[in-house]
């Protein structure tokens, strides 16, 4: 288990290395950063001045080294249009977003487990075709538009929810369902199918010969092991979910990391923009890690294999 | 005739042979969802081709005496059938709009996959027949790719590079790869190791050859799955990225670019953005159904 759990944290560390090269790199793909960032109405005087403030006059590596050591410690350098520390701006913004993906994982695991396990148990029923339309039907709605929709009908014509903010818990209400809803369907597949393995092992049927009430089969025995891939997965789509909370928050003006790096990408805030998308990807290989670290534990052919 | 055995028995070959391309064809032709999917597929996509004889109108074309035109089934006094879905904030024809957008995602939707298709299938492809080192090389690229937010990195670097319709599709055929080399990847896995490949090899077959010739035809039915799961996902992609305004640029007629621009007269107007994203919608369920179709067609044991 130690083995395997110091080669995991080896590559994820070696993934994070390439991620912040990647990041780094985003700024030359303007071509000159100083260029872009002093505007066209800019003096070559201006040009040099910025560069030199800067530092996009010394050679790249170093510029990589200076970047790299500085975010290690928390410092991602200055907001070009905010005119104010990155880090700071950032940490009072990820609460918000980190809130937002914990409700919309609430939400999707509420709903996509008891409709996998209803589904399971009664495998190619009504209740088993509804659930796996609900699924197709999930995956083929934009985010964006799914957003629009539940704005018009809850927010406008019903006048039950609010539609921008984050004031209260119920400005979470719709951007939770709108970020959640598009993971139910993976979630509810993979619940479904590993309850159907389950429910056929031998294990479970021992278990209804004891004479052991259907609930506590299902729930007890079943259940808990049905769901250890769904966390795994669970893990991963958390991830996602950050990532994609851009369109949302922007939708619903809520104050997170997402609408921040939409705003960071309007200035062409490029420290804020690399801080961002570094941040995200940080969080993501460490929920990818302990993932792999949970499963590892609960299951021991992947850590030996 | 000598094939029927001593008891009248017909053998195995008797049975299967004749059965199993009747069977497939059952199974293609009973499939509900395979059907339904790839007929409206093709219905989008013969809109697409005749566009220009279908729209009544130029869909660039603004005539702001005529704007905000409901469609027909509002009842509103204002409706006609000479704009049958309305007309949008600037006076366009929506329903020349809706069909020219089409073009749009089905052009992104297709190029982008072919892409990162190509892309992920070479990467999957030599991390499962090398394995090894190669593997270990190619699973570090899959896991870097997926710990970057493609959302975030596709705005980003479409505002550095600068939006025209290529670079889109070239941004969203670059980031979407991950699926396809994870899938290719097992698949090579499971074919590799199988009686053909190792007696290509004994015949002294080329690695190539073996990978063209044995493996891929034989991942052929899994990369199609996967293939209109990424189509899809490139369409979405692609209006999400127009709503953001950092997609396809105005006036093109892009869906996501329709219920950006119908956003702000939601309130009065709601049509603006339900037909689009409704558009939006169907296309993405026939391309989810002709997948989930062809998944359950080609691996029936693999249906749930």
């Amino acid at each position: 288990m130690l083995i395997f759990a110091v080669k995991r944290l080896a590559v994820a560390i070696l993934v994070a290395i390439t991620v912040s090269l990647l990041t780094f790199s985003m700024i030359y793909l303007s071509g000159d950063p100083a260029m872009a960032l002093a505007g066209e109405s800019a003096t070559q005087q201006d040009i040099e001045n910025i560069r030199r403030v800067y530092g996009y006059d010394k050679p790249i590596v170093i510029q990589y080294i200076n970047w790299l050591g500085n975010a290690l410690v928390g410092d991602f350098g200055h907001s070009h249009y905010l005119k104010t520390d990155v880090a700071s701006v950032i940490f009072t913004r990820l609460p918000v977003t980190m809130t937002l993906g914990a409700a919309a994982l609430s939400f999707a695991l509420l709903l996509a487990i008891p409709l996998g396990v209803l589904a399971a148990m009664r495998p190619n029923t009504l209740i088993d075709r509804i659930a796996l339309t609900l699924a197709v039907i999930g995956q083929a709605l934009p985010s964006f538009w799914f957003a629009l929709i539940m704005i018009y009908w809850f927010g406008i014509v019903w006048g039950m929810l609010p539609i921008t903010g984050s004031a209260s818990w119920l400005n979470f209400v719709m951007p939770s369902v709108a970020l959640g809803y598009y993971v139910t369907p993976a979630v509810m597949r993979l619940t479904r199918a590993g309850m159907l393995d389950v429910l056929s092992s031998d294990y479970i049927r021992t278990a209804r010969a004891k004479g052991l009430r259907p609930v506590a089969v299902l729930f007890k025995h079943a259940l808990r092991n049905a769901v250890i891939p769904v966390v795994s997965l669970a893990a991963v789509q958390f991830g996602f979910m950050l990532g994609g909370s851009i369109v949302i928050e922007t939708i619903f003006a809520i104050n997170g990391l997402g609408q921040l790096a939409w705003e960071s990408i309007q200035r062409a805030d490029l420290p804020m923009m690399q801080a961002i998308v570094l941040v995200l990807a940080c969080f993501y290989i460490v929920l990818t890690f302990l993932a792999d670290l949970l499963n590892a534990f609960l299951d021991p052919r992947i850590r030996v294999g | 005739m000598g094939m029927i055995g001593k008891a009248g028995v017909p053998t195995a070959s008797e049975i299967l042979e004749p059965s199993s391309a009747s069977l497939m064809r059952k199974r293609i032709f009973g499939h509900y969802g395979l059907m339904i999917g790839i007929g409206s597929l093709l219905v989008i996509f013969a809109i697409a081709l005749l566009a220009p004889m279908l729209a009544p109108f130029d869909p660039l074309d603004q005539e702001l005496s005529r704007k905000l035109i409901p469609p027909i089934w509002s009842g509103s006094a204002k409706a006609t059938w000479v704009y049958p879905l309305g007309t949008d904030g600037l006076g366009r024809d929506y329903l020349s709009r809706l069909i020219y957008g089409s073009q749009i995602s089905l052009l992104i939707g297709f190029s982008a996959m072919l892409i990162s298709g190509v892309i992920g299938t070479t990467l999957g492809v030599l991390a499962g027949y090398f394995g090894g080192r190669v593997d270990m090389v190619v699973n570090f690229i899959i896991t870097t790719r997926l710990s970057m937010p493609v959302v975030l990195v596709a705005l980003a670097v479409v505002s550095l590079v600068g939006n025209s319709l290529w670079i889109v599709i070239w941004v969203l055929g670059l980031l979407i790869w991950d699926r396809f080399a994870v899938v290719v990847r097992s698949s090579t896995l499971q074919v590799r190791n199988l009686d053909y490949v190792a007696a290509a090899q004994a015949i002294g077959c080329s690695k190539m050859r073996i990978i063209f010739s044995e493996i891929m035809p034989n991942i052929m039915n899994n990369l199609i799955v996967v293939a209109t799961v990424e189509m899809a996902h490139a369409i979405i992609l692609e209006a999400a990225l127009s709503f953001l305004g950092l997609g396809v640029q105005p006036p093109a007629p892009s869906w996501g670019l329709m219920i950006s621009e119908g956003k702000g007269l939601m309130f009065f107007h709601p049509w603006l953005i339900g037909i689009p994203g409704a558009a939006l919608f169907v296309l993405i369920l026939a391309i989810n159904l002709m997948g989930d179709g062809v998944r359950d067609v080609t691996a029936p044991e693999n249906r749930n």
